[in-house]
């Protein structure tokens, strides 16, 4: 029987939309108040989804003591309280939620194995949020 | 085809406990949720069901029937229950989220089918607000 486990997980994080391939006038234009220079930030609420058959021996997918620790390890630690755009992961490319959910997404899915990761789900603000399942999907 | 989802909930108690392992290995599998006095949530219960839209009710099923099936099936059975002790399946099955939703996927799949029009689709179990555990099915 295959079951799905999910717990969420909040990191505070600052960020600006901008790229250096547009003009300032561009990004103004495209990114709008997410351009502002000094940045901005969010409270990101993030679901790790891992799915998989239930162990008889714990009644569990994935314990979650683990689950905890992968994911404090790779993405508590290393965004939270953050600037984004200073991250290595966004030195080429825009710090949007949708690229922040398949980088996260792609730092925890070898790092949790053998448990088999199935979605990232980041709410950026109660009315946005992105979701990604991998590159198969 | 729609998805059509209710939403309901229950408090319990439980702790999670494994008897052909030792008091020390069940303390560090499941830590604090070990301690066999028991602890509780209040638990969020999300009922999918799919199917075509009726053409003389414009229903996937009468929501009204769905609550009550829930009442009957899951809420009398769990509700400010201890679920290790006094729920049938616990007896002998750890009642952890994820398993918490594959036995209301049991009590439910046969009424929602038995009605007729309606599929269960999905059951998700909310323990709190940031761990949730969901079946399909599959």
């Amino acid at each position: 029987m295959k079951a799905y486990f999910t717990r969420a997980y909040t990191i505070s994080a600052s960020h600006r939309l901008h790229t250096d391939s547009l003009s300032a006038d561009e990004n103004r234009t495209t990114f709008g108040k997410c351009n502002n220079p000094h940045g901005h930030g969010h409270n990101y609420r993030i679901e790790v989804t891992v799915g998989g058959q239930i162990d008889p021996a714990t009644g569990m997918v994935i314990n979650m003591a683990t689950l905890d620790a992968v994911v404090h390890q790779q993405v508590v630690a290393r965004f939270d309280h953050m600037n984004l755009n200073l991250d290595p992961l966004f030195a080429n490319q825009v710090s949007t939620t949708e690229n922040l959910s398949i980088a996260i997404f792609n730092l925890l899915q070898p790092a949790l194995e053998p448990a088999i990761l199935e979605k990232v789900r980041i709410e950026e603000t109660e009315n946005n949020f992105f979701e990604y399942s991998g590159a198969e999907h | 085809m729609i998805l059509l989802t209710r939403r309901a909930t229950f408090s319990a108690s439980h702790y999670y406990w494994n008897p052909d392992w030792s008091e020390e290995q069940n303390q560090v599998v499941f830590g604090r949720c070990a301690n066999r006095n028991g602890h509780g949530h209040n638990y969020t219960l999300e009922v999918t069901v799919t199917g075509p839209v009726s053409p003389l009710s414009g229903f996937v099923v009468d929501l009204k029937w769905l609550k009550d099936v829930i009442e009957r099936e899951v809420l009398d059975v769990y509700d400010h229950r201890h679920l290790n002790h006094e729920v049938p399946e616990f007896a002998t099955l750890i009642p952890t989220t994820e398993n918490i939703a594959v036995s209301i996927w049991k009590r439910l799949e046969a009424p929602v089918t038995a009605a007729g029009g309606a599929q269960l689709s999905r059951i998700r179990v909310y323990e709190t607000g940031d761990i949730f555990a969901e079946y399909r099915g599959e």
